[in-house]
């Protein structure tokens, strides 16, 4: 039973579904898969509405920026889409994760 | 995700019910799976229980496909009935291992703040803390009296609501008392085997800080080892 959501945590299930319940239109990404020092553990989520607003954690604050915009077009197409990213000069992505470590995000539309 | 699917896990969620929401990487076809609630010839059956007890979401491939399984379990507690020696050195172990921990005694020489600063204990009868949180499969319940009057409620309400660890303090003699107690309780004697009695690991503890390493220990191999079946 790894990784409780601990009581400062927010939860993130809650507020994707409280937001779209509020009528925002809203993606889920979720950390599928890591690979070395990944900052974050696997089934971690940031939940993000067509604004840009966010909520949520896949990495510690590395990768954020890419997942919201990409996020944002998750939403405006409703197709899921899965994102990787590495250290920043090894992969075709300008973002990157300093700490060495590689992830898969999956990012999908909440309808 | 469908807003209604992910409406359900949040429900699950917040009653302490274990999910796993289950993505067909392919497709991005999605559905929840309870507990119990999974026929035993789903291609996913045996990832289902593994996941269950780790509480480890993560990619899964098979045949059909690559699926993605978010586990969603709830933290697990320890509820020790009595606030004595053991549960001293207990509280603070058992946090430190991740455990959400509540210590109820309704005797107030035992049951106090100055014994058990941080807000875990409750100075009240079982029956009535339980009756506000109840106990459930994500529990585990050790139960270190001595008084029967204090620990065959929660006993038993740990054994019928399937806690994951259930363990009583007391000799073989003093534990065989209490199971002819519980047998005219009408309890189903098949449960008996699954009170953790004499209490904890046999690793020669001593003193009530032993014991409680002891406990502790009983409590993290049920909650992490699946039950050994019989040869």
């Amino acid at each position: 039973m790894s990784a409780p959501q601990s009581a400062s945590m927010p939860d993130v299930l809650k507020t994707a579904e409280t937001w779209c319940q509020g009528g925002r239109s809203v993606a889920l990404a979720t950390v599928i898969e890591t690979w070395g020092s990944a900052p974050r553990p696997v089934g971690s989520h940031l939940v993000i509405d067509s604004e840009g607003n966010f909520e949520g954690s896949v990495s510690g604050g590395c990768v954020e920026g890419a997942v919201v915009s990409e996020a944002i077009d998750v939403i405006e197409s409703g197709k899921p889409t899965t994102l990787e990213f590495g250290v920043a000069d090894e992969t075709a992505w300008r973002v990157g994760l300093s700490c060495g470590g590689r992830i898969r995000v999956f990012v999908e539309p909440v309808t | 995700m469908d807003l209604s699917l992910l409406t359900r896990l949040n429900q699950h969620r917040a009653e302490r019910q274990a999910a796993i929401l289950v993505t067909d990487m392919a497709s991005g076809a999605q559905r929840l799976v309870q507990k119990d609630g999974f026929a035993d010839n789903d291609p996913l059956a045996g990832e289902f229980e593994k996941r269950f007890r780790s509480g480890k979401s993560g990619t899964v491939e098979t045949e059909n496909g690559t699926f993605f399984l978010t586990v969603s379990v709830p933290s697990p507690r320890l509820v020790i009935i009595g606030a004595v020696h053991i549960s001293q050195a207990l509280v603070p172990m058992a946090e430190i291992a991740g455990l959400d921990v509540t210590v109820i005694d309704p005797r107030t020489a035992f049951a106090t703040e100055d014994r058990f600063p941080g807000g875990a204990l409750k100075a009240e009868w079982p029956e009535d803390v339980l009756k506000e949180a109840p106990l459930d499969a994500y529990t585990a319940v050790a139960a270190v009296t001595h008084d029967p009057k204090i620990d065959d409620f929660p006993l038993i309400e740990a054994l019928k609501t399937g806690c994951f660890y259930v363990g009583a303090l007391g000799s073989r003699k003093t534990h065989a008392k209490r199971l002819d107690r519980f047998r005219e309780a009408d309890l189903d004697p098949v449960t008996f085997d699954r009170i953790d009695a004499p209490i904890g690991l046999d690793i020669g503890a001593a003193s009530p800080e032993e014991i409680a390493v002891a406990v502790l220990g009983s409590v993290i191999t049920a909650l992490r080892k699946a039950p050994e079946t019989p040869e």
